[in-house]
């Protein structure tokens, strides 16, 4: 155990986490439960068959005003900003001159002249200096608002039911990378249908100082402490879900070392959208094809691959584990891996290195868990 | 708070030994498979294999991490727990019983008089945690 470094960051939900047992790590700069008494297992299964509520206020959130908002903020990311429409949420990400990763993160348009950027907790600042620095003069306003906002993801099959009890917003309505603006528990709010889990789910932002209360009510509207109820769910599950999901982590999947298409995220990079940082980098690796790709595996021996540990294929050392670990609904062992395109094929058998012994894998498609259809 | 029995002994690394005759039976404390979490994955060594003390034996793995094992006497190990392949579980619901983890038949029994006491091992997780 190490003594938690100073001032850490800490979200208005930090004294309820701890009243609720979250064992508190450092995340990003940020104070953050890790997991409640209910154990990561159980907060992600019951994310997958009921409900899991995620205080994930440590998100940054910065906002541009202005008749060229959209023109600015469509020439920093890789997917095309041009064609939201208010009230639309799009997954994209920062890019450098390399075509690699400064950050992933949802742009919301709320009008032509207003979008909300929501980036990881621990490049906020990193982004925030990178946008501002892209500002010549164009007639836009930046604001970093991330203290203006707490959020809170409702993500599940049961999340839709649970936040509509504390809304008047008709949720069924809202489609898949939708949002609104409205009021839950008479607070105004921005209601979202995203999330970060490979569940139906919503996340909501409000006020800080509402935060506490938003949180308590959602817990209850939601049967916490029941078998079939809402679960508090901490960073540990919220990363298992995501890494069955097949979704990147930055910092893992993606950063300034990895561009968009050895990620496979060529789906939020448009090469025909027009000018943005990257754009051309990114056209001549793909007119020359990815050297290294980013693939999904299954654990075939017994073991847990970890991050960070070595892949091997016909006993070269090819390539590394970007996210590995056990996959609490799916009860395999899984993980993400960048391996040459060569040796990128599904089925084919690979190893890891797990602390000096070679462990048995092999390729499989992304994502390792996709919701049934309803 | 976490269970640590009297009858036990203690190490740093947070396994306990309990003696039987010239054998040490070795776990890991209740203390220790609360900060792990939901244990999901745990590697014992094979019967014969030796050890010296403060040697790693083995892993026990949660959702978010690995940990290593040590034993705190050293010797051959007569028995692994290998009921605990299937059901890792054991290790979280009962640390001192059915989540038991190797016996080793010592080599040395003067080892274990230098391990802590329940009391003092309840006074190291105390100072640890502040």
């Amino acid at each position: 155990m190490t003594a938690p470094a100073l001032k850490l960051k800490s979200t208005p939900l930090n004294s309820i986490h701890r009243k609720l047992g979250g064992r508190m790590v450092e995340f990003g700069g940020w104070d953050m439960p890790v997991q409640y008494p209910a154990g990561t297992v159980e907060e992600h299964v019951r994310t997958r068959t009921h409900a899991g509520l995620f205080d994930v206020s440590h998100m940054g959130e910065i906002d541009v005003r202005g008749l060229d908002a959209v023109a600015f903020v469509n020439g920093l990311v890789s997917n095309d900003a041009s064609k939201l429409v208010d009230g639309q949420a799009q997954y994209s990400a920062l890019t450098t001159p390399e075509g690699t990763v400064i950050d992933d993160l949802l742009v919301y348009r709320f009008a032509e002249d207003h979008l909300l950027l929501v980036v990881n907790a621990g490049t906020t600042d990193k982004d925030w200096d990178w946008i501002s620095s892209h500002r010549e003069n164009e007639d836009i306003e930046l604001r970093n608002v991330s203290a203006d906002y707490c959020q809170i993801a409702f993500q599940g099959p049961d999340a839709l039911g649970i936040l509509q009890k504390l809304t008047r917003l008709p949720l069924s309505e809202i489609k898949y990378y939708h949002f609104r603006e409205g009021e839950v528990d008479g607070v105004p709010a921005i209601v979202s249908r995203t999330g970060y889990t490979g569940e139906d789910g919503f996340e909501v932002y409000a006020s800080p100082d509402k935060a506490e209360r938003l949180w308590n009510k959602s817990l209850d509207a939601g049967n916490f402490g029941a078998d079939d109820g809402v679960l508090a769910c901490g960073l540990a599950a919220r990363n298992t879900l995501r890494l069955e999901a097949g979704m990147c982590l930055y910092g893992h999947e993606i950063d300034e070392t990895t561009t968009l298409l050895e990620a496979n995220l060529g789906w939020i990079t448009k090469l025909n959208k027009g000018y943005f940082i990257g754009r051309d980098r990114l056209l001549k690796q793909k007119e020359e094809g990815i050297g290294r790709k980013l693939l999904g595996f299954e654990v075939t021996d017994r073991g847990i691959a970890r991050d960070g540990q070595d892949v091997l294929i016909d006993g070269q050392r090819v390539g590394q584990v970007t996210s590995g670990s056990p996959a609490p609904f799916l009860k395999k062992n899984i993980g993400m891996a960048y391996v040459p395109v060569e040796f990128a094929n599904e089925g084919r058998a690979i190893e890891i290195d797990v602390r000096g012994r070679r462990v048995g894998a092999q390729i499989v498609p992304l994502p390792f868990y996709k919701r049934p259809k309803q | 708070m976490a269970n640590v029995p009297e009858n036990l002994h203690y190490s740093k690394d947070h396994e306990w030994v309990r003696v039987e005759g010239d054998t040490a039976v070795i776990g890991i404390t209740d203390h220790a498979q609360d900060q792990l979490g939901d244990v999901v994955y745990v590697e014992l060594p094979r019967a014969g294999d030796e050890f010296v003390a403060n040697e790693s034996f083995g892993s026990v793995e949660s959702v978010k991490a690995v940990s290593e094992i040590f034993t705190p006497v050293s010797g051959k190990v007569a028995e692994a727990n290998d009921s605990l392949t299937d059901e890792p579980e054991k290790v979280n619901k009962d640390p001192y019983g059915d989540g038991w983890m190797i016996k080793i038949k010592m080599s040395s029994s003067g080892e274990v008089d230098s391990l802590l006491t329940a009391a003092e091992y309840e006074d190291f997780t105390k100072a640890e945690n502040e």
